[in-house]
């Protein structure tokens, strides 16, 4: 059986939580270069640009892409004929993210629990989410979160007869309310169908498709592009102050569901997508 | 679109009033750093009568909690946080003379109500954008709540800090505007 060291495991999160945090993706600068010329607004356009100049900053100065670097969401898919060694997998995963946010000056953002809110003063803990999957490698995804987005998710769980009607109109109010504090142009993660918290993670986890992917189901990627048409209609714009770019993409996963649900939930993304993944 | 005007803190009267929704600036001078402990501490202060860390009048609130500096530099990443979240707290604040806070995304009813009835600002710096703002604070030091991490206050020196008016004394709000003008109607 192949062995992992949960050593290797510690740097790489590390580095990956350094490197999303400094290195915007190519796919999302490619989409900013495209909103510029989209935007009819000169200040969006203005805006946009200067996402564009500040991500070139960040790189250049190895300063974080936004202050906010986050909850570190950690998804792992681990290969059932993986044997990981040399201790706890959730720690070394936790260290990982203490040393990057300490040698890469990422703000620690975490409180400890809800109600006391003491900053645990290291960024930890992640949020680890896994699935097994066959093989015999791990996939780790490392997705920090800023709150201002995260802030606008949300959960609705439909009646079977509200249909694509009533998915759309949550998706758009869901928009709609959370305006320019979501920090647009958005990604838009949509989750659709299974359970409660089964929807609520799929939303989240469609932002880890590249950029304006379409969904391989093409009565899925209808859907898409129709959303993503109307919330470039809101009149929303870059950071809210009015334009045509309100998101960049929408993506959508979906699962099975129950004959008596139509759940449907919203993670919404801003431009600062910070998303880094290796496989070991 | 306005031409880029400058402005420098503290604020007047005067100052405010010569503001507009949509004006575009380069805002210079001393700015605190506040964000929702920070707030939520202020605004106890103010209501046991002690006394607060700064004084308010004519001054402005930047809402931000900035990452670490590195060594040589006087700050990290600093990019305006959601401003709803200081809602609840920013009447007092203007009732006592703040003129300005920076953030990002709309106020409620009761903040535009406030800002039109103190004569102060809102401005809007562009969110997501820290490593780029940071190259326009020269200087910070952390002035109260230490135990806070991030959020800490502190007090900076801006050097042509690019905000936008998004609500002045008169009741405007690029938010509002701003979205209405560039909405589309569908099918």
């Amino acid at each position: 059986m192949r062995q992992l060291s949960t050593e290797l495991i510690t740097a790489e999160v590390a580095r990956l939580c350094i490197e999303a945090n400094y290195n915007l993706g190519g796919d999302v600068i490619e989409a900013l270069r495209k909103a510029v010329e989209q935007e009819e607004s000169p200040l969006g356009k203005e805006i946009l640009q200067q996402l564009l100049q500040n991500a070139e900053i960040a790189r250049r100065e190895k300063i974080p892409i936004c202050q906010d670097t986050g909850f570190v969401d950690i998804f792992l898919e681990i290969g059932q004929e993986l044997k990981i060694v040399g201790g706890d997998l959730t720690e070394a995963i936790n260290e990982g993210v203490r040393k990057g946010y300490n040698e890469g000056y990422l703000r620690k953002s975490i409180v400890s629990d809800p109600l006391g809110r003491i900053n645990t003063g290291d960024n930890t803990p992640a949020v680890i989410h896994t699935e097994i999957v066959p093989g015999d490698r791990l996939k780790v995804s490392v997705l920090p979160k800023g709150a201002g987005s995260e802030n606008m998710s949300g959960l609705a769980m439909l009646r079977p007869a509200d249909g694509v009607e009533g998915i759309k109109r949550f998706i758009l109010d869901s928009v709609e309310k959370a305006g320019g504090n979501p920090c647009p142009p958005l990604i838009v993660g949509v989750g659709l169908g299974g359970t409660a918290e089964k929807t609520l993670y799929l939303a989240k986890k469609s932002l880890l498709r590249p950029l304006g992917s379409p969904h391989p189901d093409s009565k899925i990627s209808q859907l898409e592009r129709e959303l993503l048409e109307e919330i470039n209609a809101t009149g929303i714009g870059p950071l809210g102050l009015g334009g045509r770019v309100t998101a960049l993409a929408v993506h959508i996963e979906s699962y099975a569901c129950h004959i008596a649900s139509l759940p449907v939930a919203v993670n919404l993304q801003c431009h600062a997508a910070r998303y880094k993944e290796a496989i070991l | 679109m306005s031409e880029l005007k400058k402005i420098t803190t503290p604020l007047s009267d005067r100052d405010v009033s010569l503001l507009r929704s949509g004006d575009r600036l380069l805002l210079s001078g001393v700015v605190y750093t506040a964000r929702d402990a920070a707030h939520r501490r202020l605004v106890e202060a103010l209501q046991k009568g002690d006394p607060l860390p700064f004084e308010l009048p004519g001054q402005v609130i930047y809402y931000t909690g900035p990452s670490p500096a590195r060594p040589g530099r006087p700050i990290g990443s600093g990019g305006p946080t959601t401003s709803y979240r200081m809602d609840p707290y920013t009447p007092p604040l203007l009732a006592r003379g703040l003129k300005g806070t920076i953030g990002k995304g709309a106020r409620s009813p009761q903040v535009r109500k406030a800002l039109r009835e103190y004569r102060a600002v809102y401005f809007a710096a562009t969110g997501g954008v820290g490593a780029l703002l940071s190259q326009r604070i020269v200087e910070s030091e952390i002035i109260a709540y230490e135990d806070l991490g991030p959020e800490a206050i502190r007090k900076l020196l801006a050097r042509d800090f690019p905000v936008v008016v998004a609500n002045d004394i008169y009741g405007n709000d690029l938010y509002e505007q701003g979205r209405e003008k560039y909405r589309k109607r569908i099918g």
